[in-house]
């Protein structure tokens, strides 16, 4: 039975969210037993579609709700109040190995919420669209503040909470892709924390001189958190993914400079030859190079290059040392580093040392290694671009399984942003 | 180094439509310790607005505006909303000031802060602990902004995002005169077609001849949209507005209103007179305004008695489409109480009374805007080239009360009657 358009009302509340704020899909109006589907799209900054569907049926009060009804079919299923986001794919006919990153953290992203008539699985464009909304999703909050920093030969972004401060402070770090990733930290700014993203693989003055930074670069960085006006500089933390969680900890525990109030690292290891440089530390992996895999799609295993777990003293970093409190996240389905290996081998450290009471470890079956903000899509391999000379481009093979992959996101942000607020903010219990 | 950090403000959500309700949280505060929650906003005009409310955390150093009491400022009791519809204009304004947002497409920004202490002033004299900026958005994403000039009339016309067709709105305010377009963005953003209508300068001498026919050629630019329902087109009206509305839905021929919602309007002018010439008509009466202890004007004395002959009144027993009336009963513009009682009677006595809904509001005032607005008692307004202050009426609390209750009760009344598949209905 067809259903005419007037009367089916389609809301998402929030119409503006932030990206790891939830939202609520409705829609009223409808016939009892009406079949549907809700389809998400979103064209990102690369020009690439991105869509999610899901099949439901209205109840007895002709009401759909995503946040309590289940899917019964479509990029996912059951009760999945945000599974419109993080089930979003490239559109058929993409380029394979995409991933979706936000580059411009100052506009939202958009995604269009529309429903149409029936259980569709494809050709949404020529099907019976019966109501739209449009979804923004921000990274920065409104009053956060972005300032590019170039202090001190930084290439970096500081992101400003709103208020007149001083607010505590953290150094952001991502992974051996390089640039300057934003995105985290806006949205960690957008939660309270004064956060600085740093580019340390591709950084201007690398690219000038052609020399990888080291450690003064990092310790420069946390000097600028700390004398920056509105920022306490007795309350700064480090947050690292992948290689950042390499820096992270090489200077909590051995830097005499940088003096954390907690760290978080996410998807690492602690393994790399202590006393040497980054660049020492980039060779190292790269000396195992011929442990690499390749599984039946020739997209790119690492997490061998990293096996065994050295039982050397001087290829590890030592965690007995370590004095603030560690929150370690980590998939156990990380095909590109051993992270829980790596993880149970520095909480084994940690028992030995008596410093064991400062670790957290958080650690997710069928996750893979990049563990993001949540709500945003799964990519369980894409393309890569090394920063090595000359850069090549593989598929990586990052591991998890869409379903515990997302949930492993949202719980590991929330229990981040937890962690993060009581080292940081004392003795605060909850967060808006 | 302190035991805590710093506290927080929080606003969620941080940006909202503005008639959507959000929660305010203070928190990492010393426990039991007195303060200030405040509001900041500078309008288009410049103009500084702010209200405070007075706070002592609870045991975990927390305060919530939604859950807590305030027991001092310009608002007391739980109040989720408070800050912003207790606002005011900062000490020092100039007088009669009414806060109107012209450019809809970019958000209303308002400064959230708590200040240490119970503070009865001077906030920006000193430094809060922190502060939040919210964002209130009178459009919702997608919905698109379209500059209607055509057939000689000027409004603006806005589209809610979707396939459609939406049914649709002509929007009107009241004699102030100008394009006013944030209840039309507000209402598409609620799935309505709607044009806000410029029609009125009370400055131009051709207003006076302004007739029934311009408003029928501004509701068929409406009908005849491709996106509009052509039989979904209603009417929403303020004061003199409304008072084009009634007589629209009485009188005219060409237009068949869906529905109408008729805010603080009336029925009370000759029959065979332009709508200009309502509006001149009312200086005729001139010697029936009076003046309060501030000099503000009011004006309700000039409809009054209602006439009991019907040749002075628009023949309301013709309306033939369900009709809203949202009325305060301290308006001190207009009787538009007496006047809706009046209406009542005559429809009861033309046998279509079943078509009428009636809101009455108690100390509620004449301007009876989208919900969480501050209240305007008395603002400037030009009458006859001149600068004077009309008294609208209204006590704060209550006017506030009646924008809420009546907001969701006009989109339940045109929910039922535009979107419902059973077509429409009279009664709420």
């Amino acid at each position: 039975m067809s259903m005419k358009p007037l009367c089916v009302k389609l809301s998402v509340q929030p119409s503006r969210g932030l990206v790891d704020e939830k939202f609520t899909v409705l829609v009223q109006n409808l016939l009892p037993g009406f079949q549907l589907t809700v389809h998400a799209l979103h064209q990102c900054e690369d020009g690439h579609s991105w869509e999610a569907f899901a099949h439901y049926t209205a109840d007895a009060t002709g009401t759909v709700n995503v946040s309590q009804d289940p899917s019964l079919d479509g990029t996912y299923s059951g009760v999945e109040p945000m599974g419109l986001l993080w089930s979003l794919r490239p559109v058929p006919g993409s380029k394979s190995g995409l991933r979706m990153r936000k580059k411009n953290v100052q506009t939202p992203m958009v995604v269009t919420i529309s429903v149409y008539q029936g259980h569709q699985m494809e050709g949404f464009l020529d099907r019976v669209l019966l109501a739209s909304v449009v979804v923004e999703r921000w990274y920065m909050a409104p009053g956060v503040r972005r300032v590019p920093i170039t202090d001190g030969k930084l290439t970096a972004t500081l992101f400003l909470p709103s208020g007149p401060g001083p607010f505590p402070g953290l150094l952001d770090l991502w992974g051996n892709g390089g640039k300057l990733v934003e995105y985290r930290a806006a949205l960690l700014a957008s939660h309270g924390i004064a956060s600085m993203a740093l580019d340390y693989l591709t950084p201007q003055i690398t690219k000038e001189t052609g020399k990888i930074v080291d450690n003064d670069y990092f310790e420069t960085a946390y000097r600028v958190l700390e004398q920056h006006p509105q920022i306490l500089g007795s309350r700064i933390a480090m947050l690292g993914l992948s290689f950042g969680t390499s820096v992270t900890l090489r200077m909590a525990v051995y830097s005499q400079v940088v003096k954390l109030s907690c760290a978080v690292c996410i998807s690492g290891s602690h393994v790399q030859p202590i006393g040497g440089s980054v660049e020492e530390i980039l060779s190292y992996f790269k000396k195992n190079a011929d442990k690499t895999r390749f599984d039946e799609n020739k997209q790119v295993i690492c997490r061998d290059l990293l096996l065994p777990i050295p039982t050397d003293p001087s290829l590890k970093v030592d965690m007995g040392r370590l004095q603030c409190p560690l929150m370690l996240v980590v998939g156990e389905d990380d095909q590109n580093w051993p992270t829980y290996e790596c993880a149970m081998d520095m909480k084994e450290m940690m028992e030995r040392a008596g410093n064991s009471h400062l670790l957290t470890v958080l650690s997710y079956k069928n996750a893979g290694h990049l563990i993001e903000p949540p709500f945003m899509p799964f990519a369980r391999a894409s393309t890569f671009k090394t920063v090595t000379n000359p850069p090549t481009k593989v598929m990586v093979l990052w591991g998890g399984e869409l379903v515990a992959h997302s949930r492993a996101q949202e719980e590991a942000w929330r229990k981040t942003l937890v962690f993060l607020r009581e080292n940081l903010y004392g003795s605060m219990k909850h967060g808006a | 180094m302190s035991h805590t950090g710093p506290p927080v403000v929080s606003v969620h959500p941080s940006r909202a439509m503005v008639d959507e309700a959000f929660k305010v949280q203070v928190e990492n505060l010393p426990p039991g310790s007195p303060v200030t929650l405040h509001s900041l906003h500078q309008s288009e005009d410049k103009d500084y607005w702010e209200a405070f409310g007075h706070y002592v955390s609870d045991h975990r150093g927390t305060v919530s505006v939604a859950d807590d009491l305030s027991c001092g400022g310009t608002y007391t009791g739980k109040e989720a909303m408070g800050l912003l519809w207790s606002m005011r204009p900062v000490p020092g304004s100039r007088e009669g000031l009414r806060l109107r947002k012209l450019n809809v497409c970019i958000p209303q920004l308002v400064n959230i802060s708590v200040y240490s202490g119970h503070v009865g002033g001077g906030f920006r004299e000193q430094d809060p602990l922190a502060s939040a900026l919210t964002e209130r958005w009178y459009m919702a994403p997608g919905v698109r902004r379209i500059d209607i000039k055509e057939k000689g009339v000027r409004g603006t016309l806005f589209i809610p995002h979707g396939p459609g067709p939406f049914p649709g709105l002509l929007d009107m305010w009241g004699g102030g005169g100008g394009l006013l377009e944030y209840r039309a963005a507000l209402l598409a953003s609620h799935g309505y077609a709607s044009m806000a209508l410029e029609y009125f300068n009370p400055a131009e001498v051709n207003t006076a001849e302004l007739e029934l026919n311009y408003f029928e050629t501004a509701f068929n630019i409406v009908r005849d949209h491709p996106q509009v329902m052509s039989d979904r087109v209603g009417l929403f009206g303020l004061s003199l507005g409304s008072i084009v509305s009634i007589s629209l839905a009485a009188l005219s021929s060409v237009v068949k209103p869906c529905c109408c919602v008729c805010i603080s309007g009336n029925h009370t002018h000759a029959r065979g007179g332009t709508i200009g010439g309502v509006f001149n008509e009312f200086f005729k009466n001139l010697h029936k305004v009076r003046m309060d202890e501030n000099k503000y004007e009011i004006w309700r004395g000039m409809g009054l008695p209602i006439p009991d002959d019907i040749s002075q009144k628009v023949d309301v027993g013709k309306i033939s489409c369900p009709i809203l009336l949202v009325n305060g009963d301290d308006d001190q513009n207009w009787p538009t109480v007496e006047c809706a009682e009046d209406m009542a009677q005559m429809m009861r006595a033309a046998g279509n009374e079943h078509l009428l809904t009636r809101l009455e509001y108690p100390d509620a005032g004449h301007l009876i805007e989208p919900p969480y607005s501050p209240h305007f008692r008395a603002t400037k307004f030009i009458k006859d080239g001149q600068k004077v202050i009309l008294l609208w009426g209204g006590t704060t609390k209550p006017h506030s009360d009646a924008q809420e209750d009546s907001w969701k009760k006009i989109l339940a009344f045109l929910q039922q009657n535009m979107y419902s598949s059973s077509g429409p209905r009279a009664k709420l």
